[in-house]
């Protein structure tokens, strides 16, 4: 055993290999949105870097070298890592929510100290985490089996659960969305995911009799816009005539008439992407688009390279989450979706999100840094 | 490790299949806002960009109601009064030349307003809505509500103008406010003050109290049309309405004190509470109608405002200034003392003129009038005792004392355009002559000549603090502001000045007070004449004649006197008073500008004044403004 796993395993990755591993094409696209984040949140403040666009340049770069660090560390730290972070996480989101209800209203922070902590934020990436290292552990038939497929499904729910009530639909959804792709392309039979279907649409009724007011208002609103045009339906609206007057090539760096009267409200975080293609045009819209394109397919092709599945499974749950992020925070300005304040990953203004995702990308890099480390299928 | 390669490999490729079906997915899912962006960019963009032209989403400033402005009876002395505009508001000057001359068929604009409106239509940003006219009378409000339809952009608002009850009788001391100059923008970042109806203070209380009475503004944000019609309002925030301020002033003393001055045509008079500086009347003459700066002054008037030989715009109380004549001897006197040059017993000969090298100084009596102690020398105000008296005291020590008494500075008043005057000193002479002061300089000095100069408002000053016992007190036109109204009260009586001390020998002030009280309640003093009638309420002055122009020894043999000389070319008439002389609570300057003799002209006028404001004792009385407040 011993003489075959040396033949069998590569040579260690020297430090300069690991540095030549990382994949800088990528770190150059992301680097790229990051720089049409500045260039909105310049525009947006009306011309000036005060007081958004600089502070995001500044964040990126930090997060830059976050990602950085994180790519440099072995998976197998994060395989031990991942379920203490998992409890952690939910243990500060119920933090969050009692907190919340004491101190009234919406809570989405914690306050530690000097620093404020999001802790779906982490949740999000934990969630990843934890179910890539849970499917590592198992054999493909196992896999597939009915029992097998609850503690993800219970692992996804619980910070579901836990988000839905502070309240956060946009981070709700899309951990159950990111979580329900990752059970997806681990092996889950398709039968369960119908059956999953048909029950949340049985449940949907208990839902909205959960939900609150102002969320089933954005939920009607979505349904028919036309019902409170100068309601909440008018965000919608005044998002859609922004990105429609954009036109073709857009009315120009900071020549947008609608961004710059205050009609919108965080025209700085959620509907930065209007502000971004009223002025550039669907042109722009695309290239950003491509771009993200650009790292989802990357994220990809590091999936398929990766030599063990917890990375693969690790990469994958990365992209899904990237890509719905972006899907869902520019399906929502643009009317397709209902407006539940997701932020766009890499452009809106917001630190917290910014680190999350920087973090994200760096384990996703670090998959294909440590692509052919042998991971012990431990449980 | 064959074991679990073997299992990945089944692992791998079912994570493969079902990566790629979610990569489709995500394929069909990015598919669809492509194809959304094109059907919102492309195929409905024509309808998007015609509501983004329509939709306007502009934030509003609400201006707040200015502080209104009372009497120390809270009688009002600027008000705001409802005031119908007309405004317009267009997008970048679009469509503003057909508005214009629209405008002009109804409300009939001149060459120069048609102009001024293109240009503020042009510069106007986020059709922010510019004033086309103001204080429109109903008919004008009715024929252009009656052609709205032909008017897009046009509306009347209703918005507020101030008024001045008092009219010129007040002019000065309230002011007036205009519209809001760049210079009135340096070091306030008030957005308010962009608006095209904002007025600012641009003299007297309006002015020195801008930061009061201004307020802060509210804000109404509303959406527009693209003509700048308000479609909706989106939210509001009340802003707070600025602080109404109670003046020191008694509106009976200073009616009072102007109608004595309407039989000269220019001057000035100012009263002070000697103990708290409380202005209590500060008249110049002639006043004008503040009415005309808020409605709008015309080219016309304004020129003459301006070319008005009596300088009506002039504030004389405060920018005026005189040699203060023989009402300066107290200083002269009072520095001599101090200096230990003369105490109260020295006598001092009078032969009519001092020669100093070849020149004469004269006394204005032409016998002399023999010799007299520091008293006598004040009470018949004899010039030679004052020559010798700053000689010995010499300009420093003469100067210093002016300067405490409170000349040669501008005073704590606030009003703007507060003249320092010129209390001249060595260095002064070097600097702004370029020549050694000399001794000649201090002779003219001593009574108040030369180079001398004073504003009414430095006499009154003066006069009281050798009234209070020698306390700096400073001139005071605030009683009390408060935002709202019923808070606004004046303080409590004072009786005993909180002012630091000027450390000046009690026995001193009380000769030279002495000497004060002699001009007018002894026989000899040079305003015997204007003693007193009642007598509970006696008082003590000095008279001053300044000299404008100095009458040659030729002209003076050839006969030619100041009643003959030319108005402008007359000595100014000065007068200062304070009263009760046991226990003195009102100080009171007058200037009689050209008035040719101070105990004649200025004389009565001060009498008058004075025990009118000592009958009426405004100070101790706070009854009168109860009575107004509850009303």
């Amino acid at each position: 055993m011993g003489s075959s796993a040396s033949l069998d395993a590569p040579a260690p990755v020297g430090f300069a290999e690991k540095i030549w591993r990382i994949n800088w094409g990528l770190v150059l696209v992301l680097t790229a949105i990051a720089g049409v984040g500045v260039l909105a949140l310049y525009s947006a403040a009306g011309g000036r870097f005060e007081p958004w666009a600089a502070r995001h340049a500044v964040r990126y770069g930090s997060a830059l070298m976050l990602m950085l660090v994180v790519a440099l560390v072995h998976p197998k730290v994060w395989l031990a890592l991942a379920w203490p972070i998992y409890i952690v996480s939910v243990l500060l989101l119920v933090a969050v929510d009692v907190i919340g209800k004491i101190g009234m209203g919406a809570q989405r922070w914690l306050v530690l100290g000097p620093i404020q902590i999001q802790p779906s934020e982490i949740a999000k990436v934990a969630v990843i985490l934890v179910i890539a290292r849970y499917y590592h552990g198992l054999r493909r038939e196992q896999a597939g089996q009915f029992l097998y497929a609850l503690p993800p499904l219970a692992m996804i729910l619980v910070v579901v659960g836990l988000v839905m009530v502070q309240p956060d639909l946009g981070t709700a959804m899309m951990v159950l969305m990111g979580g329900g792709a990752l059970l997806f392309v681990a092996g889950v039979r398709i039968w369960m995911f119908l059956a999953a279907g048909v029950a949340a649409v049985a449940c949907l009724p208990i839902a909205w009799s959960l939900m609150h007011e102002y969320q089933k208002k954005r939920v009607l609103t979505f349904l028919d816009p036309d019902r409170d045009p100068l309601g909440a339906g008018y965000h919608i609206t005044q998002s859609k005539i922004a990105i429609g007057s954009g036109g073709m090539f857009g009315k120009g760096f900071l020549k947008g008439t609608q961004s710059s009267l205050n009609f919108l409200p965080e025209k700085q975080t959620d509907f930065i992407f209007t502000t971004f293609v009223e002025e550039w045009g669907m042109a722009g819209a695309l290239v950003l688009l491509g771009l993200y394109a650009l790292v989802v397919v990357w994220g990809f092709s590091i999936a398929f390279r990766s030599q063990h599945h917890f990375g693969r499974l690790l990469a994958l749950g990365v992209t899904a989450m990237l890509f719905l992020y972006m899907f869902i925070n520019t399906a929502m300005v643009m009317g397709m979706l209902p407006v539940v304040g997701v932020p766009l990953p890499l452009v809106s203004n917001g630190g917290t999100a910014l680190l999350s995702v920087m973090f994200a990308c760096g384990l996703l890099i670090g998959v294909n840094v440590y692509r052919d480390a042998q991971l012990p299928r431990t449980r | 490790m064959k074991h679990f390669r073997k299992g990945d490999g089944e692992r791998s490729g079912l994570f493969t299949r079902r990566a790629l079906l979610l990569g489709g997915a995500q394929a069909v899912l990015l598919t669809a806002l492509a194809g959304r962006l094109y059907q919102l960019q492309v195929v409905e963009t024509d309808r998007f960009s015609s509501m983004a032209e329509e939709n306007r989403v502009s934030m509003r400033l609400l201006p707040p109601s200015r502080g209104l402005i009372f009497d120390r009876g809270g009688v009002p002395l600027a008000v705001n009064r409802n005031n119908f505009r007309v405004m317009a508001a267009s997008d970048r000057g679009r469509g503003a030349d057909v508005l214009v001359e629209r405008l002009d068929q109804i409300l009939v604009l001149g060459d120069a307003e048609k102009i001024r409106l293109l240009r503020e239509l042009r510069r106007s940003r986020n059709a922010q809505p510019i004033v086309v006219r103001e204080n429109l009378g109903w008919e004008e409000v009715a024929r252009v509500e009656f052609n709205a339809p032909d008017l897009p952009g046009v509306f009347i608002d209703l918005g507020q103008s101030r008024d001045y009850p008092e009219g010129d009788l007040m002019s000065h001391i309230v002011g007036y406010t205009g519209r809001v100059a760049d210079e009135d923008l340096a070091g306030r970042d008030d957005p308010v003050l962009q608006l095209a109806t904002m007025r600012f203070g641009k003299k007297g209380v309006e002015r020195s109290l801008e930061d009061d009475l201004r307020g802060r503004a509210g804000a109404v944000q509303v959406e527009v049309n693209a003509v700048g019609r308000v479609v909706r309002e989106l939210d509001r925030t009340e802003g707070q309405p600025g602080a109404n301020a109670l003046l020191t002033i008694d509106l009976d003393i200073q009616r009072f004190a102007a109608e004595k001055m309407k039989e000269h045509q220019s001057g000035s008079v100012v009263v002070l509470d000697v103990i708290t500086g409380d202005v209590i009347a500060m008249v110049s003459t002639p006043g004008f109608d503040p009415s005309t700066f808020a409605r709008g002054i015309t080219q016309a008037e304004w020129r003459d405002l301006l070319d008005d030989p009596q300088r009506p715009l002039h504030n004389k109380a405060i920018a005026g200034v005189y040699p203060p004549g023989s009402t300066y001897k107290m200083v002269t006197a009072l520095a001599a003392l101090d200096a230990k040059v003369i105490d109260p017993w020295t006598r001092l000969p009078c032969p009519g003129f001092l020669e100093l090298g070849k020149i004469k100084f004269h006394c204005w009596l032409k016998g002399g009038h023999g010799s007299t102690n520091v008293t006598e020398a004040i009470a018949m105000s004899c010039d030679c005792f004052f020559y010798e008296a700053a000689r010995r005291a010499g300009i420093d020590r003469v100067s210093d004392m002016a300067q405490r008494l409170g000349f040669g500075k501008v005073s704590e008043l606030g009003l703007p355009g507060e003249s320092a005057a010129n209390q001249p000193t060595r260095t002064w002479k070097q600097e702004k002559i370029g020549k050694a002061w000399q001794h000649g300089d201090t002779f003219n000095l001593g009574i108040g000549q030369g180079y001398m100069t004073a504003t009414p408002l430095q006499l009154a000053i003066m006069t009281a603090r050798l009234a209070n016992g020698g306390y700096e007190v400073q001139p005071n036109l605030l009683l009390a502001k408060a935002t709202p109204r019923e808070e606004l009260a004046p303080p409590a009586p004072r009786t005993k000045p909180t002012a630091p001390s000027l450390r000046l020998n009690p026995q001193h002030l009380a000769v030279i007070r002495q000497g004060m009280s002699d001009v007018v309640n002894t026989g000899y003093g040079t305003a015997n004449a204007l003693r007193s009638k009642q007598p509970e309420f006696t008082y003590a002055g000095k008279t001053g004649t300044a000299q404008v122009k100095r009458i040659t020894e030729r002209e003076r043999e050839m006969g030619i006197t100041q009643a003959s000389l030319p108005w402008h070319l007359r000595h100014h008439a000065l007068f200062v008073c304070y009263g009760p002389v046991d226990n003195p609570r009102y100080a009171c300057a007058v200037i009689v500008e050209h008035g040719q003799a101070g105990g004649a002209t200025a004389g009565p006028i001060g009498r008058d004044v004075l025990v009118e404001t000592m009958k009426r004792d405004p100070s101790r009385r706070t009854d009168r403004f109860r009575k107004m407040a509850s009303r």
